[in-house]
């Protein structure tokens, strides 16, 4: 009797003392957010305050994004691509090395920009405060931001000339790489891994159709293209291709890139290019030359 | 104690109303469904535009993304939104003619009535049929189930490319910056923009109403990001009706207005307007009735101004000025001519008639507590500045009006919008009573403004 007395007394102190946890581990919890809603975000002359993003965040995002930020709003059940999850502090669309945070900059361009092919709107007719104060608050939603730094900015030398050289070196890359498992001989999305290819979360996730027409997703100019094979689109299954390309070599494959593209503002010179040498679509078959060191 | 449990009982019946039209919310006012934003989004208080909203307008309502074509909605997508408001109301009007025993008209009252009432039903239906070609069908009754179109229109989006060029053909809202089929209020009076609507006392010119929805053809073009936006509509001078009531004649209507980012105040936008044209002061008759589309002796009208958003935090300020001027045969109620084909005879003027002009004020600020409550308040004054005949009293005509109320949205989702409305208005018109004295009119509305 008297040991089962104990051991009752032993359960119930054992409860209580993990209730005292969860209490004190959910005050510390609130404790931290609030302390989180200090958060600063800088980008040029602009200093984001996420305390003064509030209304805006409750007005614009938390539709998708939730309250919480976790991206469990209430449209999240209709969506494809679904909503980012802010307290993971995984993005997409960085300067910065692949697994690292992105740059305050990073994030003010995401918002202003929008994201093709998802529900993801551009915002650039908020002031540019409002949109600063939203990086910080969108910053503040994940304890990462407290305990590590943003990723240091790659770097991106000057844009070299385009020419029918740099434009037959991208193609071999393209194959090198084997970007066309997932995008595609002929950039059309369709390569063999294409309907196989899962994000982070094992939710289906389809490559980026060059063919189409539509704005990759992190940008559009040469440097945007440049920076997502140079640093991956965390979370998904593009990975950072730094460690097997030269910063010089990513721009004949950016050139390479552009003329799978329909015309646009930006691929006149390489579109003319890849007409006047007649480029045909890789064949996957026909192994590299020896000089392009190979398959990868 | 009979009373706090009645006033238990009022507040559980409110409470159980409210969340009853939360769970019937379920149908989706068609832009925020579409795209999953909620009305916040678009709306500083729906149906009130912000600038997102503003710029998702003049985008054709598209996002600019690569899900603004239909193809991309599944397949029961619906783009219709309906519209109802049922309030409650107490309109009191001064100095109202009524027959008296000395003969019709000979008496004056006061009228003052209330009761539950219904505004009209709304059909929106909008959307783009492809990428970058948009339409709006709006069938709208009024509260006793009439319809008419209010707007029909479709749209041609970033034609070759480029933002500055987006024609519109239809019947459509001329592009008011503040917009009065976007107005947050609701009452008689104070549900439209006086300003947008004046005419002198005896003018008979009503084809300047700038807040009437208008047929004809309009271009658009805006930056990029919207902060620099022009336009310029030709209208057939008909005031928005269909067939060809009045005749052959045009008018135009032309804005400008750049927006300045100002930091941590917000987004202020300055702009202009100018609506200018002619319109038929008398018709061809057919046993004394006027024969429709025969309209001639064209005469113009101008009506121009400045229009001011200023955004200070939560307070924002919506100011639109004017300056209006109709031809002396329209402020004089004079047809130039005998109503005979041929235009041979002509009618003389009154002694010393002038074009009637007038300078109009209105100024409408809003604090946006959240985006779920806003308070709203405004004030017009149109004062005339030339009266068409010498001998009318200089201020007959005047207007003043103010109107405060607020909105909450206890319901706001991109599924659906649901708003408890409270609203005031005041107006007075100097000397415009049957028995020359000042009109004065007044109401108060409560009720709920409901989309989905």
């Amino acid at each position: 009797m008297k040991t089962k007395m104990m051991k009752s007394s032993l359960l119930l102190g054992a409860g209580i003392l993990l209730l005292m946890s969860a209490v004190s581990w959910a005050q510390m919890t609130k404790y931290q957010e609030d302390q989180r809603l200090n958060m600063e975000a800088h980008v040029g002359k602009y200093t984001g305050h996420a305390k003064d993003a509030e209304a805006n965040y409750r007005r614009y995002c938390v539709g998708c994004h939730g309250v919480e930020g976790d991206g469990e709003g209430e449209n999240t059940p209709w969506l494809d691509p679904q909503p980012r999850n802010f307290t993971l502090g995984q993005f997409k669309c960085r300067s910065t090395p692949s697994g690292t945070l992105p740059t305050d900059e990073d994030l003010y361009d995401t918002i202003a920009r929008g994201l093709d092919r998802s529900v993801m709107p551009i915002w650039n007719q908020l002031p540019n405060q409002d949109r600063i104060d939203l990086v910080a608050y969108v910053k503040h939603f994940s304890s990462k931001w407290v305990t590590e730094k943003p990723g240091t900015p790659i770097q991106i030398g000057p844009e070299p000339e385009v020419t029918a050289d740099r434009v037959k070196a991208g193609q071999v890359l393209f194959q090198k790489l084997e970007c066309w498992k997932c995008h595609g001989v002929e950039g059309r999305a369709n390569g063999p891994s294409s309907d196989t290819l899962q994000d982070d979360f094992n939710r289906p996730i389809k490559p980026y159709n060059f063919t189409e027409g539509a704005r990759p997703k992190c940008g559009s100019t040469d440097r945007d293209i440049y920076k997502i094979f140079m640093t991956g689109l965390d979370g998904t299954p593009m990975p950072s291709f730094s460690d097997n390309v030269k910063p010089d070599e990513a721009w004949d494959l950016v050139f390479y890139l552009r003329t799978l593209q329909p015309k646009n503002a930006y691929n006149e010179k390489e579109r003319a290019i890849a007409k006047q040498l007649g480029l045909k679509p890789i064949d996957p078959n026909v192994p590299l030359p020896a000089s392009s060191g190979g398959q990868p | 104690m009979n009373l706090p449990r009645r006033v238990i009982a009022g507040l559980l019946f409110l409470a159980c109303f409210v969340i009853a039209g939360a769970s019937d919310a379920n149908a989706i006012p068609a832009f925020a469904r579409k795209y999953g934003l909620r009305c916040s989004a678009c709306h500083e208080a729906w149906p009130m535009l912000n600038q997102f909203g503003q710029k998702f307008k003049d985008n054709g309502y598209q996002l600019m993304n690569d899900r603004d074509a239909p193809i991309w909605q599944n397949p029961a997508y619906w783009p219709v939104t309906f519209r109802m408001t049922p309030i409650w109301h107490r309109v009191s009007e001064d100095k109202v003619a009524v027959d008296t025993a000395a003969g019709p008209n000979a008496g004056e009252v006061q009228i003052t009535s209330h009761g539950f009432d219904l505004s009209g039903l709304d059909f929106h239906t909008g959307g783009t049929l492809d990428k970058n070609i948009s339409f709006y069908l709006l069938p709208s009754s009024d509260s006793t189930g009439a319809f008419h179109f209010e707007t029909v229109m479709a749209r041609l989006d970033n034609v070759f490319g480029s933002s500055w060029v987006n024609i519109k053909l239809g019947k459509f809202e001329l592009d008011n910056l503040l917009s009065e089929k976007r107005i947050l209020t609701l009452t008689g009076n104070g549900g439209i923009y006086q300003l947008y609507h004046f005419t002198p006392l005896g003018d008979t010119n009503f084809y300047g109403q700038m807040g009437d929805n208008q047929l004809g053809v309009e271009w658009l073009g805006h930056s990029y990001n919207d902060r620099s936006r022009v336009s310029a509509a030709l209208i057939s001078s008909n005031d928005g009706t269909t067939q060809l009531p009045s005749g052959n004649s045009y008018s135009g209507f032309f804005t400008a207005s750049q927006a300045f980012d100002t930091g941590k105040l917000g987004v202020q936008r300055l702009g202009f307007y100018a609506m200018t044209g002619e319109a038929p002061t008398q018709f061809l008759n057919s046993g004394g009735v006027p024969i429709p589309g025969t309209g001639f002796g064209n005469k113009s009208f101008s009506r121009y101004g400045f229009t001011g958003q200023f955004y200070l935090g939560k307070l924002d300020f919506q100011v639109v000025t004017q300056h209006g001027s109709d031809d002396k045969y329209f402020g004089t109620g004079t047809s130039p001519y005998q109503p005979y084909p041929g235009n041979v005879a002509s009618n003389a003027l009154p002694a010393g008639a002038r074009n009637p002009t007038w300078n109009g004020f209105l100024v409408e600020p809003h604090y946006v507590f959240s985006p779920q409550l806003i308070f709203i308040g405004r004030y017009e004054g149109i004062n005339m500045s030339q009266q068409a005949l010498a001998t009318t009293p200089s201020d007959a005509g005047n207007i003043q009006t103010f109107t405060i109320g607020y909105r909450y949205m206890p319901i706001m989702t991109s599924r659906a919008g649901f708003a408890w409305h409270n609203e005031y208005n005041w107006l007075r018109q100097t000397k415009a009573a049957p028995d020359g004295t000042d009109l004065t009119s007044s109401e108060l509305l409560l009720g709920f403004d409901f989309a989905f």
